[in-house]
């Protein structure tokens, strides 16, 4: 009996070509986007999302063209850190329009999408939904890079949620893996999590842009040496160490290294 | 996903694909050579591993739309969290709709509505229908296989 390869008339079905297309619509829609950066950490809690927004925010004051998209796509933030008000997202051929935020940063959130105070769920068989729920999450994160307008863009920032998962279906997805830049705390406790998920980056061939310590000083809630032993483990610079109450020129100066 | 026909030696060719609105999903197959049928049966698990992928068995019969996976699965999307058009004014559809297709487009879901209003306008559209009515719509779902819209 003959197997798969050897049956060389067309598939109807095509899901691989299908598969190619989506892959495609993604790689030309963000053709006009000159740099794609990961905001990650293996950590929850760090700041992540808060880092993502101002350092938009600084970017977009300093001229350049930005968006955020929210990977976070279970505990979406990015709409209320940029000011953006749930405002229906117009829908032209062209694509879904981003909503604009603050300083006139581009953004796409599933926070936009769900009712209030609703949790992202999909129709589809209750039980044993961890079979299908992954892919379907990559499909919605594939769908915000690949069918909203981004235009052109100086830079797209991709605020992860905490662990590897997102990223790693980013790799898939993207034509090339983004770069990345990392959000840690002070504590050892951050540090090691952290580590897994740079060592990761670095394993699918993101560039390894810098750390940002977050929640620095004040009462020195948190302690550690978490950035600098990252750093020199790394070989890759401390871009900005954020005190608790930080001002514009802190992300301005952040702002300024990427 | 081929289906080879083992007494042949030939590989069958897709027939029909029916979404009964159950989760499930058939879809037929027939051997060119002797004409023997088969139905692909996908319990509510495997058809939804496929739809999780944004991808149709038996393939797309229409462009794939914006955001079409969120929108089509989501079931906790906010009702005004879509506008038809652009922001840019003068750029809305200009396809008439008769009463009975309001009235029944009124039925799908707002999160879901724009989407499909587009897919029945593309479709009259692209066959010079210059009003969809409820039997315009009859006849794409038919002939798109727009099962559930």
């Amino acid at each position: 009996m003959r197997t798969y390869n050897q049956l060389t008339d067309p598939d109807r079905s095509g899901l691989l070509q299908q598969i190619i297309t989506q892959r495609g619509r993604v790689a030309e829609r963000l053709a006009g986007v000159r740099r794609i950066v990961a905001v990650m950490s293996g950590k929850g809690g760090v700041g992540k999302s808060y880092v993502t927004a101002h350092l938009a925010r600084a970017l977009a004051r300093g001229g350049r063209q930005v968006g955020v998209l929210d990977a976070d796509l279970n505990g979406p933030t990015m709409p209320r850190l940029l000011g953006i008000d749930h405002s229906p997202l117009p829908t032209p051929e062209s694509g879904i329009e981003p909503a604009t935020g603050a300083d006139g940063v581009k953004c796409i959130s599933m926070d936009l999408l769900l009712g209030d105070g609703q949790p992202l769920a999909f129709k589809g068989p209750v039980a044993e939904s961890f079979v299908w729920r992954g892919a379907m999450e990559a499909s919605a994160l594939r769908e915000f890079l690949g069918d909203v307008a981004w235009g052109d863009l100086d830079v797209l920032l991709l605020d992860l949620p905490p662990g590897m998962q997102r990223y790693i279906e980013l790799c898939d997805i993207l034509a090339a893996p983004p770069a990345v830049l990392t959000v840690t705390i002070p504590t050892l406790e951050s540090r090691d999590a952290v580590r897994r998920a740079m060592r990761a980056a670095l394993e699918r061939g993101s560039e390894l842009l810098g750390i940002v310590e977050n929640m620095v000083g004040g009462g020195r809630q948190f302690t550690g040496t978490a950035a600098d032993d990252l750093a020199k483990e790394f070989a890759v610079p401390v871009l900005a160490r954020i005190p608790w109450h930080p001002t514009p020129d802190t992300w301005a100066a952040l702002g300024a290294q990427l | 996903m081929k289906f080879l026909c083992v007494e042949c030696d030939r590989q069958m060719t897709f027939g029909d694909r029916q979404l009964p609105g159950d989760g499930t999903l058939a879809a037929t197959f027939k051997c060119p050579s002797c004409g023997r049928v088969v139905a692909l049966l996908t319990n509510p698990m495997e058809t939804q591993l496929v739809s999780s992928l944004g991808v149709e068995i038996g393939g797309r019969t229409v462009p794939a739309q914006p955001l079409e996976t969120v929108r089509k699965m989501v079931s906790t999307g906010r009702d005004d969290a879509f506008v038809e058009g652009s922001r840019e004014p003068g750029t809305g559809s200009t396809m008439t709709w008769s009463t009975g297709a309001l009235e029944r487009l009124d039925r799908v879901p707002n999160f879901v509505r724009g989407m499909v209003k587009r897919i029945y306008a593309d479709y009259a559209k692209e066959r010079g229908i210059a009003e969809i009515t409820p039997a315009v719509m009859d006849t794409a779902r038919s002939e798109l296989g727009l099962e559930g819209m």
